[in-house]
């Protein structure tokens, strides 16, 4: 249709077409955006609910000493293999007392180790270091390291399993 | 030959292909853009064509299950008929894309070729090279072993950084809370789906541009870029002077194309793939997370960081590069391209090269990583096999200091060398040191007993020049 033959009925149908147009593709778009979307973010908000793992026989640690113990996360995937793993420092302080620190550093997430003769967690990455009461000792971290919620329950120590710390501003 | 032929023209007679593609692929170029310094974005095309063929051989093989994953991989390398080969081009080709980014954009910004009317081609080019980081980013990562989850979760700690949604965007990368079933999955959907697709997508407009826009003529000095008469003087120097991309500018990109492939496979034959570090078990610990080469710059400037502003350096300095290169056609579109007139876009090119090598030198090397595995101080070095010097030297071993300190080559480098200590510092200044630490050093006064604090401030005195010269000829 020529500039010439145009009408204003001509243009407002068209304006229509156009509009119905648009607003059906985005309608479409929208109402399989929210399940694609939603399920790709899903893991950002729904939470795992946090589990007492038992870590070992309450005899079974050193007062003094700090550990690494293993445990399995809160909520595993069937398919996670190894990856459901994870790890902690246990330091028993008394009969009954227990800290337990997160391996990840508190500066990049880098796993500490600890140098028992030194008495000090060090990370291999950008040289964090924490003293034993995980405290910053040297080193980039902005705060000590994190520390996991642990019990004794029927003869058994226990962590309760947390999230990775992330560092937050 | 007569039957192909035959075939072809009926296949274009149909499609209409050839007359589409024919006057594409031989429009006129400036007869200077035919030289060796155009050909390093072809040949980015070309290693990603590679990726492309490599990583979809791959897919074949492959799992992208968190608990299988490591295991298919040491299948594809050790098992397949030529997987290690296609693994291997698969990684040296990241490798070859990063460089050849880098060196075509190098290239485009030397040569100004992002000014009027190429702007969205500079833009869509800093998008393309955005998507190879995070495509080499996520290929290291799918690289499922011990390194990989520990880059993960060092990646998602930079995430958490993020002012105000910086916890969602680090458990958005990891898949959830902690490392696990979800997080290799969604990782493998970033690297063969979402990021591919988008490079596919730029790729497209990059090259619809050059087109369009025509491939840049070579700069001279003095000929400034004027946006009122840039295009009619290109139109009219391709229509005199034109020569037609294909073939007499394209050879050569064939054959840098070709060195580029074939360098690739080479080193995919001679060296192989990188080697799998343990599995990806996060309990296990004993991991340094240092990613592939091209990052260990990065890996470096998050060290050396000052710990005050490393948050706004992590978060707002990789941000503020990408916004600098991607507003750079805003800053200047017009002008002087030729390097030879624009001294401060050399500089900053070679300050920006001495600076990325400068940071990956001092990564390789990581001296303020404590060396777990340094070598124990020997009786010999320690000079004596008894008494405080001995007992001081082996405290020295087994409290950590050789971590951080080296003693005539034994030791880690992230504290000042020892060696000649006994010169520099008297034993109230090595007990106070000891004790209360200072800098990047923690203190040692609640961990040390007095008889180890004594011994060890008797062996550091030790350590002068004139001993060591004594026991070396002693030696001797």
């Amino acid at each position: 249709m020529n500039e010439k033959t145009k009408t204003s009925e001509d243009c407002s149908r068209r304006q229509f077409f156009t509009h119905i147009s648009y607003t059906l593709g985005g309608l479409a778009a929208l109402m399989v955006g929210i399940p694609i979307v939603g399920s790709v973010l899903a893991p950002i908000v729904k939470k795992p609910k946090p589990i007492w793992r038992p870590v070992g026989e309450l005899k079974t640690f050193t007062v003094g000493d700090i550990v690494k113990v293993s445990f399995i996360d809160s909520s595993p995937l069937p398919w996670a293999g190894v990856t459901a793993e994870t790890a902690a420092w246990l330091h028993r302080k008394g009969e009954d007392e227990f800290t337990c620190f997160s391996v990840n550093c508190a500066h990049l997430g880098c796993p500490v180790r600890w140098v028992a003769g030194a008495r000090l967690f060090m990370c291999p990455c950008h040289g964090g270091v924490y003293y034993e009461d995980g405290t910053v000792a040297a080193g980039p971290p902005p705060r000590g390291l994190y520390d996991y919620p642990v019990r004794i329950n029927n003869g058994q120590v226990e962590i309760l399993t947390s999230p990775i710390p992330i560092t937050t501003v | 030959m007569e039957s192909l032929k035959r075939a072809w023209l009926w296949f274009d007679d149909r499609t209409g292909l050839g007359s589409a593609l024919g006057p594409v692929i031989k429009h006129p170029v400036p007869p200077n853009s035919a030289s060796w310094f155009y050909v390093f974005g072809s040949a980015t095309l070309f290693a990603f064509m590679l990726q492309v063929a490599t990583g979809v051989a791959l897919a074949f093989m492959y799992v992208p299950s968190a608990g299988e994953a490591y295991q298919s991989l040491q299948y594809i390398t050790d098992q397949t008929t030529f997987g290690r080969i296609v693994r291997g081009m698969h990684n040296w080709g990241a490798s070859a894309m990063i460089l050849l980014v880098g060196v075509h954009m190098v290239r485009v910004y030397l040569t100004a070729s992002y000014k009027y009317p190429r702007e969205m081609h500079w833009i869509s080019g800093v998008v393309l090279w955005a998507l190879v980081v995070i495509m080499a980013f996520s290929g290291q990562v799918i690289r499922w072993d011990q390194t990989a989850v520990w880059s993960t979760i060092v990646a998602s700690e930079q995430a958490g950084r993020i002012p105000f949604i910086g916890q969602w965007v680090a458990q958005f990368l990891i898949g959830g809370e902690t490392i696990g079933g979800a997080t290799l999955s969604r990782m493998f959907a970033y690297h063969v789906f979402i990021v591919p697709a988008l490079l596919f997508i730029f790729i497209g407009l990059h090259l619809y541009l050059v087109i369009k826009n025509g491939i840049s003529e070579f700069p001279k000095a003095g000929k400034p870029v004027d946006p009122k008469t840039y295009r009619e003087e290109y139109e009219a120097l391709v229509k005199k002077k034109g020569i037609p991309f294909w073939p007499d500018a394209a050879w050569r990109d064939m054959v840098f194309g070709f060195i580029v492939i074939t360098t690739i496979l080479l080193i995919a034959l001679i060296i192989g793939p990188p080697a799998l570090g343990p599995p990806p078990n996060p309990a296990n610990i004993d991991a340094l997370p240092v990613p592939d080469w091209y990052f260990v710059f990065y890996f470096a400037f998050l060290a050396l960081m000052p710990p005050q502003m490393e948050t706004y350096l992590m978060v707002f300095g990789p941000l503020l590069v990408g916004a600098l290169l991607f507003f750079l056609p805003f800053i200047s579109n017009k002008g002087e391209r030729s390097p030879l007139r624009r001294p401060w876009a050399v500089a900053i090119v070679a300050l920006t090269i001495a600076s990325i090598s400068g940071l990956w030198a001092i990564g390789i090397t990581s001296p303020w990583s404590p060396h777990f595995d340094a070598k124990p101080l020997t009786v010999e070095i320690i000079g004596a096999d008894s008494g405080p010097i001995y007992r001081g030297g082996m405290d020295f071993n087994e409290k950590g200091c050789l971590y951080c300190h080296t003693i005539s080559g034994h030791g880690g480098l992230r504290g000042p060398d020892l060696t000649y200590i006994g010169d520099r510092l008297s034993p109230d200044e090595l007990t106070w040191r000891i004790m209360n630490g200072g800098l990047n050093m923690p203190g040692f006064g609640g961990t040390l007993t007095n008889e180890e604090l004594g011994d060890l401030v008797v062996f550091l005195k030790s350590r002068t020049k004139q001993n060591q010269e004594a026991s070396s000829l002693g030696g001797d």
